[in-house]
């Protein structure tokens, strides 16, 4: 597979996220280290981006400001018109709630949950009735491969089957945009695979908009597009083609 | 609520022996407070059920207690002539005009000796107190040295039986029977008839006067009737107040006592619940900051460690009760306060400590719960997030 560039700016139509001047810096022992610093671009909807970089170059803060789980010190970022830095902490809650659905590198699953408890869990924030949110995560599961995995505890499942059931969570309340952070970091080359192709599959049949942070090219190579992290800046855009 | 309940529970489960160690603490407060509120509970009812609501008692003005209270002979004629007072299928009043003389007896087994009430009681007196019956043996014959024993001194009191003989006010007694009093204060007492009592202790005037009403509503005419009547110095009193009053200072007592002991040994238990609590956010920061990730709000989470706090004390509560509820199996004895006699109840559980209980296990779980459950909540999610 070869990767040959493209232009990197987006059409206004279909941006989905749009971040303007976006900068984060953190305070360690009196000192200041900035992380991102006046990044602006745009993530359209059905995009499927991977962020990319270095170690420690900033990656995971990035994506956190735009997952809004982290705010930035300047800079807005907007979705569908809306200002997420201005929203207050319970209210920037209730629209991760509706928007976002996140994969970490660590799968993050209740250990006393079992993945079907674990991929309701976020339904319970819904208006869903308990009938309803059975059979939602129950498809989740299905889209995932776990249909025969529903009443296993996370700790009774491999590596793989933990991230696909994160998966299950992260899309169960079909959220605007996933957001997964280094989503095969831990996890063997198959599994990956997996892994990845779900996601794919998640972009391309169903239009998923997804934002990756991965320092691996393979797992990279799987988006539609990278963008680079370096030093706090970003990148131009560099559009992958599929088949 | 259902899930993030759950959550909590099996939480719990998970680490067992933290669980177990922490509800344990907890469980050992609120089962001294439980017992305490029971010890407290059975003491009341004893007392208060001595009394019959359908009797009045008249002791003499501004005496608490029997052994202060003296009424003559003339006063009592006057008492039980009153129209309020039932009369029996002879014809006669139903009243017993009652002596109490303590005595001192030696116990079984250590040889010690403790005060019991002797009472020396009117024949009519079974009509008086129907709750009352015999046992064992027979009703003392009025004018004779014979007595009667509560069933609660049976095998307390060296030699204390039917059948045997006991000395005091320089006297033989020959007791002849047993009664049972349904657990009240007069299963403590020996009882005779009044007339020989007075001799033998050489007593000239009665303690109290005990009649039974035709009507309870008489109670407010003989009483305002009685009182006012200038050849009289006595107080009237329905017998169930009269006992009740005698309980209060030592209730007050035990429940000040009981509570003061239960608040400070929570402090511990509420300490413990505190570490176990802290130990149990700080090895689930990552799954903290998930839930917030998903969009849990900072009160979901502070609710959730709560929860998770007071289903720790509610676990305690669970054991300390049962362990408490098997109090019940114990009979005790104490001083009555009052009278300065031995009194033996039961602890007595009812569903007013159930719950006093249960509110005090929650509110221990709630405080130790409440520093961990703030400190999970107000966590930055990219610092839970980044904890391993
Ligand atoms: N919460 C934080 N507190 C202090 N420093 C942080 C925090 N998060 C990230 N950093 C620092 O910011 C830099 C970028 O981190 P990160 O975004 O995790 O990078 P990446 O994901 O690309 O490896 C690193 O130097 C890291 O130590
Ligand atoms: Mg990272």
């Amino acid at each position: 597979m070869s990767i040959l560039p493209r232009t990197g700016a987006a059409s206004g139509a279909d941006v989905l996220i749009a971040l303007r001047h976006v900068s984060k810096s953190y305070r360690r022992g009196g000192q200041i280290i900035p992380v991102v610093s006046d990044i602006t671009f745009d993530i359209r909807r059905a995009e499927f981006l991977a962020l990319m970089g270095p170690s420690g170059s900033g990656k995971s803060t990035l994506l956190n400001l735009i997952a809004g789980i982290d705010t930035p010190d300047g800079g807005s970022i907007t979705m569908g018109g809306a200002d997420i830095t201005r929203l207050p902490e319970a209210e920037l809650a209730d629209w991760r709630a509706a928007n976002v659905g996140f994969i970490f590198q660590f799968y993050n699953l209740m250990p006393v949950l079992t993945a079907l408890e674990n991929v309701e869990l976020p339904l319970t924030l819904t208006r869903l009735g308990r009938r309803d949110r059975r059979e939602r995560a129950l498809l989740a599961l299905d889209l995932v491969g776990l249909s025969d995995r529903v009443r296993h505890f996370p700790s009774e499942l491999s590596g793989g089957q933990q991230q696909r059931v994160a998966i299950a969570r992260a899309i169960v309340t079909d959220p605007t945009v996933l957001v997964a952070d280094e989503p095969t970091g831990d996890l063997d080359r198959q599994s990956a695979e997996d892994v990845l192709a779900i996601m794919q599959r998640l972009n391309r049949e169903m239009g998923k908009t997804i934002v990756m942070v991965t320092h691996d090219r393979r797992a990279a190579e799987h988006a539609r597009s990278i963008m680079q992290l370096e030093k706090g800046e970003l990148s131009q855009r560099v559009e992958l083609p599929h088949d | 609520m259902r899930l993030l309940l759950a959550y909590s529970l099996r939480n719990l489960r998970t680490r067992k022996i933290t669980t177990a160690l922490t509800a344990g603490g907890m469980a050992l407060v609120l089962f001294v407070f439980a017992a305490v509120l029971m010890l407290d509970s059975g003491l009341k009812q004893t007392l208060v059920s001595t009394g019959e609501d359908a009797n009045a008692i008249f002791v003499r003005r501004s005496a608490e207690v029997e052994i202060q209270s003296m009424v003559d002979r003339r006063q009592a004629g006057i008492i039980e002539s009153q129209p309020e007072v039932l009369l029996g299928s002879d014809g006669a009043p139903v009243v017993s005009k009652e002596v109490v003389v303590l005595i001192a007896l030696p116990r079984q087994g250590s040889g010690q000796t403790s005060n019991i009430v002797t009472r020396g009681v009117g024949a009519a007196v079974l009509t008086l107190r129907p709750k009352i019956h015999i046992a064992k043996g027979r009703m003392f014959r009025p004018g004779s040295n014979e007595i009667m024993i509560g069933g609660a001194l049976v095998g307390r009191f060296t030699g204390l039986q039917e059948g045997s003989t006991l000395r005091f006010a320089q006297r033989d007694w020959q007791v002849v029977g047993q009664f049972d009093a349904g657990g009240s204060g007069f299963d403590s007492e020996i009882w005779g008839d009044n007339a020989q009592f007075m001799q033998a202790f050489r007593r000239d005037a009665y303690s109290s006067v005990v009649v039974r009403l035709a009507s309870r509503a008489g109670f407010n005419s003989i009483k305002a009737r009685l009182e006012s009547d200038r050849r009289l110095t006595v107080e009237a009193k329905r017998e169930g107040v009269f006992y009740e009053e005698q309980s209060r200072l030592m209730s007050g007592f035990i429940q000040i006592l009981g509570v003061t002991l239960s608040v400070l040994f929570s402090v511990g238990a509420v300490i413990g619940a505190t570490i176990t609590m802290y130990a149990a956010v700080a090895s689930r920061k990552r799954e903290i900051g998930a839930l917030r990730a998903l969009g849990f709000r900072r009160s979901s989470i502070l609710v959730a460690f709560l929860a998770e706090a007071m289903l720790l004390g509610m676990v305690g509560w669970v054991v300390g009760l049962s362990l408490a509820s098997l109090m019940m199996l114990v009979k005790v004895t104490t001083l009555n306060w009052a009278s300065l006699s031995e009194l033996a109840f039961r602890f007595v559980l009812t569903p007013g400590i159930v719950l006093q209980s249960l509110c005090f296990a929650i509110v221990m779980g709630f405080l130790g719960g409440f520093l961990p459950a703030l400190r999970a909540s107000r966590m930055k999610i990219v610092d839970a997030l980044r904890a391993n």
